[in-house]
């Protein structure tokens, strides 16, 4: 609860600094009396029409990734099971790169084409990682394996690609925030409003299932029904979050974990998740905004750092734990 | 890893044993010699095998066939040969080093170090001429590979930990990459073509810078066969016969470095082909690492250049890189392995 707390103190605090801050700084009291209806026509367009909605994208794709990444580490009984790790990312690249470069369309498109080229490749690493029962390391070495390959056949598309269209699909890689609007915030604001109520509705089931699935049955929790619609679910919110912002990595391999050491308990923890990845992103987004300003690096840049230096970390601490 | 402890061949099994590996060395270097030839040959302009020959032969320095043999085809060829036997050992002691059977210097962050450090080459110091490419590919490599193997935990690593840390390492560096080509759209452009992997318009005087480097690491890898043999049987019983585990290591991570960093250099980062064939070489010749290397030497090139044979053919008379064909064939074979009970119990 205390951490749950402090976490949305901090989450409000991002909201009113990223509002205010910019080439064209704002005073807090004029953006509250902005957000109440009154405000000068030009201040109000800055904060209404391009932080606010930015803002916005950025803590709703936040949340969708730590919570598909709560619910896929705890179905996956490891760590490491994240939409990242598992091919979805690097599968949406390759569903988005063929639209941009080969069929051609707007974001609209690329969107769709993210969604199911990270869909068909999820549903392959699942499958081929599958041999008499999922086992956690494989489900990552074949993913592993299947990023390489289709990593390979991007930078094929992106060196064959015109230099407009490679360097439009290149900012779209990395994962970025920038020049994001309404139109981006309210499909994914929708999606959450059915998909998170859906999530935490299972998640009594989740916790038993992390128990083993023996276990979750004498309890009288059907297996592999829940486990089904977690999946769904979890690969549901990942597809929204990435046909809004691109992949952007590591937020759904960082919040959860980062949350259990915060709270010091065990099991998953849904709602706390999806609250650190908000702050996560929103906070990476104003570094990412702020720090080369005017230039605006994509905030996948930053994520990638941040989860890069946590990965690097958690080995070193596994590293001196005796195996 | 139990394939990893050396046989213990009987007298009249070890000539048996050695008769085999020679074979198989022999067919894969004619296996080699035949590529060399198609290589030489085919192409966006098609020249036959018996022309080929006439023109390595004779001097005609107007025919057409002549100048596309030895300007442009020759060079490749030999590229394809040397990058490729350099990946193979590469790959090779990189098993044998990390006791793992999922070593490869493109899964371990290697590419990774040589490519972040080409592009930051091109944005801040304007690099376009490959002498100046090979010395920051090198440098990259030398630090990715230090630090994946310092995060594995060098001799407590295990495959899964040093594939995480590899993937961590390449994480950060593919962020900072990113950063640097979205800020500089005309490094963008020049590495998005060195990124894939690719021979075309290599010419001689590439081969010739390269080489050194490949050679010295090429003979550090020959003289640290015994060693690496010696270290297979762990820390304790190595040095009682008389090695030294960390110099050992020091030693053939210089040696990785070296071949996989001028390899990257001169081609761009190639993944699979130091994986997949020193684990074909194992296969066929046993747990001998000098063995290992000698035949992935010669089989490494063999799955290049046909790789980079069929990429000419595929899209003729335009071209699929060397790089996607062999991470269309190795990822496969990767996800196979992966599948295999010995991977999954480890």
């Amino acid at each position: 609860m205390l951490v749950g707390g402090l976490l949305l103190l901090l989450l409000l605090g991002a909201a009113a600094w990223t509002l205010t801050a910019g080439d064209y700084p704002l005073p807090v009291r004029e953006v509250l009396d902005i957000l109440g209806g009154g405000g000068r026509r030009a201040d109000r367009y800055i904060v209404m029409e391009v932080r606010l909605p930015r803002m916005l994208t950025a803590l709703l794709v936040g949340a969708a990734l730590g919570l598909a990444g709560a619910l896929f580490q705890t179905l996956a009984r490891n760590p490491l099971g994240s939409p990242d790790v598992i091919g979805f990312t690097v599968g949406s690249a390759t569903g988005a790169l063929t639209v941009i470069l080969l069929i051609g369309g707007g974001a609209a498109f690329v969107a769709g084409g993210a969604v199911v080229g990270g869909l068909v490749t999820s549903l392959l690493v699942y499958l081929l990682a599958r041999r008499g029962g999922t086992q956690g390391h494989r489900l990552v070495l074949v993913g592993i394996g299947l990023s390489s390959l289709l990593s390979s056949l991007n930078a094929y598309l992106i060196a064959r690609a015109s230099f407009g269209d490679a360097q439009s699909a290149a900012v779209w890689l990395t994962g970025s925030l920038n020049a994001r609007g309404w139109e981006h915030c309210t499909p994914l604001a929708l999606a959450l409003l059915v998909l998170l109520p859906a999530a935490l509705l299972l998640g009594r089931p989740l916790r038993m299932l992390e128990m083993g699935d023996e276990t979750a049955a004498s309890l009288g929790v059907r297996t592999e029904l829940v486990r089904i619609r977690l999946v769904l679910i979890g690969v549901a919110l990942t597809a929204a979050a990435t046909a809004a912002a691109g992949p952007v990595p590591f937020i759904a391999l960082i919040a959860p974990q980062a949350v259990r050491r915060l709270t010091r308990t065990a099991g998953p923890n849904l709602l706390g998740s999806a609250l650190l990845g908000a702050l996560l992103l929103a906070l990476s987004d104003l570094a990412a905004q702020r720090l080369l300003a005017p230039t605006q690096l994509p905030v996948g840049v930053l994520t990638g750092i941040i989860g890069g230096a946590y990965l690097v970390w958690l080995i070193t601490r596994q590293w001196r734990r005796p195996a | 890893m139990s394939t990893d402890t050396p046989a213990r061949p009987t007298a009249p099994s070890r000539r048996a044993t050695t008769a085999r590996r020679s074979a198989w060395l022999l067919g894969a270097l004619a296996a080699l010699a035949v590529l060399a030839v198609l290589s030489l040959g085919i192409g966006a302009r098609t020249i036959a095998p018996g022309q080929v020959l006439h023109v390595l032969l004779h001097r005609e320095p107007t025919a057409e066939d002549w100048i596309v043999v030895h300007h442009s085809r020759i060079p490749r060829t030999l590229l394809g040969i040397t990058v490729g036997a350099a990946l193979g050992v590469a790959g090779a002691m990189m098993q044998a080093l990390t006791r793992n059977p999922l070593a490869d210097p493109g899964l371990l962050g290697i590419n990774g170090g040589a490519a972040a450090a080409v592009a930051a080459g091109t944005a801040l110091f304007d690099l376009r001429t490959f002498h100046s490419f090979v010395w920051f590919a090198l440098l990259g490599a030398a630090v990715a590979a230090l630090v994946v193997q310092l995060l594995g935990g060098s001799a407590a690593a295990t495959p899964a930990r040093l594939a995480l840390a590899g993937t961590a390492v390449t994480a950060v560096l593919t962020a900072f990459v990113n950063g640097l080509i979205l800020l500089d759209p005309l490094t963008l452009n020049r590495f998005r073509y060195w990124q894939i992997g690719t021979f075309a318009g290599v010419d001689s005087a590439a081969v010739g810078q390269v080489l050194p480097f490949l050679l010295a690491g090429g003979l550090l890898a020959l003289v640290l066969g015994r060693p690496l043999n010696a270290l297979a049987l762990g820390d304790d019983t190595g040095r009682a016969l008389g090695a030294h585990p960390a110099r050992t290591r020091a030693l053939s991570l210089l040696a990785i470095t070296l071949l996989c960093g001028a390899a990257t250099a001169a081609v761009g980062p190639i993944a699979f082909v130091g994986l997949a064939v020193p684990h074909l070489a194992r296969h066929l010749c046993g747990p001998d690492q000098r063995w290992i290397m000698l035949l992935s030497a010669a089989l490494a090139p063999v799955l290049l250049l046909a790789s980079d044979i069929l990429g000419r053919l595929l899209l003729r008379p335009a071209e699929l890189q060397v790089g996607v064909v062999t991470a269309f064939v190795g990822a496969p074979l990767f996800i196979a392995l992966v599948r295999g009970r010995r991977i999954a119990q480890l």
